[in-house]
């Protein structure tokens, strides 16, 4: 049975371990959908639709040996979806300030009481290591309008944050 | 009137370039009126470039009237159309009917000036901004052989460029 899992790929960054990976996944027969990979940290992170004519178990036979040769974790989840199931955001929020403990759990709480359902979201920390900034970067869908989320934003910001929302109008021409 | 079929990507035929219209005839009407009634037929349905049908003609339909609260022009029957001025950039996100569920970010001009003849061969100009002006410059590419895709910016990088100030 062909079936799509979700593989996660954590490791200590170094050149390579994207082509490692997935050369070994291309000769076991695997073919690849959606992915994000990113370097946090110091480690390298993969999170990548796979799908694979096996078992979980097979899957990770397939790549015992790159995660072994590179220091990798892997972890796979078997997944009950597709490609094409793309949900287009309609908002986009920006928010930035001060690094303290609390501000993504604050923000998106309050958002996700106004009916935010997020599709993507980066976040960065940057400044300097004494003074370090936040800064994050959510797509996400307005369940509730516009308007809801705006005034979900502008309790956040009386309390410190500095938060933009901007409207998507995809243009599809 | 017909509905035409719309080029998808991969189809090469996107990546190439098209002819400017000598003959401001009725067979050059009857094409923008089947240009025009597949574009409203479409998803979003805001514009639209006589070479996604497999016309290699240059000529495109822009209409974003749809969209509220914007400058807008209206319907535009853009015949022979030439981008004489750019000026500002903007971040926007683009979709198109040749390349179904898949949009992404894309720096365009955020005002222009476009010069261009309408269907009967009379010629005009136009000043627009913003949504508009992304829409117009979206189905011009089309003219050129390309699409969207040549154009993507990161989702990450392009908003908060990292830089260490020593």
């Amino acid at each position: 049975m062909t079936h799509w899992y979700i593989l996660s790929v954590v490791g200590k960054d170094r050149p390579g371990i994207v082509s490692h990976v997935t050369s070994a996944l291309y000769e076991g027969g695997c073919n690849l959908g959606e992915a994000s990979m990113i370097r946090l940290g110091d480690s390298f992170t993969i999170m990548m639709m796979v799908r694979h004519d096996g078992t979980v178990k097979s899957l990770q036979y397939l790549l015992a040996t790159v995660a072994d040769s590179m220091g990798l974790h892997v972890h796979i989840d078997k997944l009950d979806g597709h490609l094409h199931r793309h949900v287009e955001p309609d908002v986009q929020i920006t928010v930035y300030g001060a690094d303290r403990p609390g501000i993504v759990a604050h923000v998106t709480g309050a958002l996700a009481e106004a009916g935010l359902n997020i599709v993507n979201l980066d976040s960065d920390v940057g400044g300097s290591e004494d003074q370090p900034i936040y800064i994050m970067h959510i797509d996400g869908v307005a369940g509730e309008g516009i308007v809801a989320l705006q005034s979900a934003l502008d309790v956040v910001i009386k309390e410190g944050v500095e938060a933009k929302l901007t409207p998507i109008e995809t243009m599809i021409g | 009137m017909a509905l035409l079929e719309i080029l998808r990507y991969p189809d090469p035929r996107l990546k190439q370039e098209s002819d400017s219209v000598e003959n401001f005839d009725d067979s050059l009407r009857t094409i923008i009126a089947d240009l025009e009634e597949t574009m409203r037929a479409g998803p979003g349905g805001v514009g639209i470039a006589a070479p996604q049908t497999g016309h290699f003609i240059r000529v495109v339909i822009v209409d974003v009237s749809s969209k509220p609260k914007i400058e807008q022009h209206g319907r535009m029957v853009m015949v022979n159309p030439e981008i004489i001025s750019y000026d500002g950039f903007a971040k926007g996100r683009e979709g198109c009917m040749s390349v179904p569920d898949y949009t992404g970010n894309v720096i365009r001009a955020e005002n222009i000036e476009v010069e261009y003849f309408d269907e009967f061969g009379e010629k005009r100009s136009v000043k627009s901004s913003g949504f508009e002006a992304r829409a117009i410059q979206h189905e011009l590419d089309h003219l050129e052989g390309l699409l969207f895709l040549d154009r993507l910016v990161s989702r990450r990088s392009d908003l908060f460029k990292r830089k260490v100030y020593k």
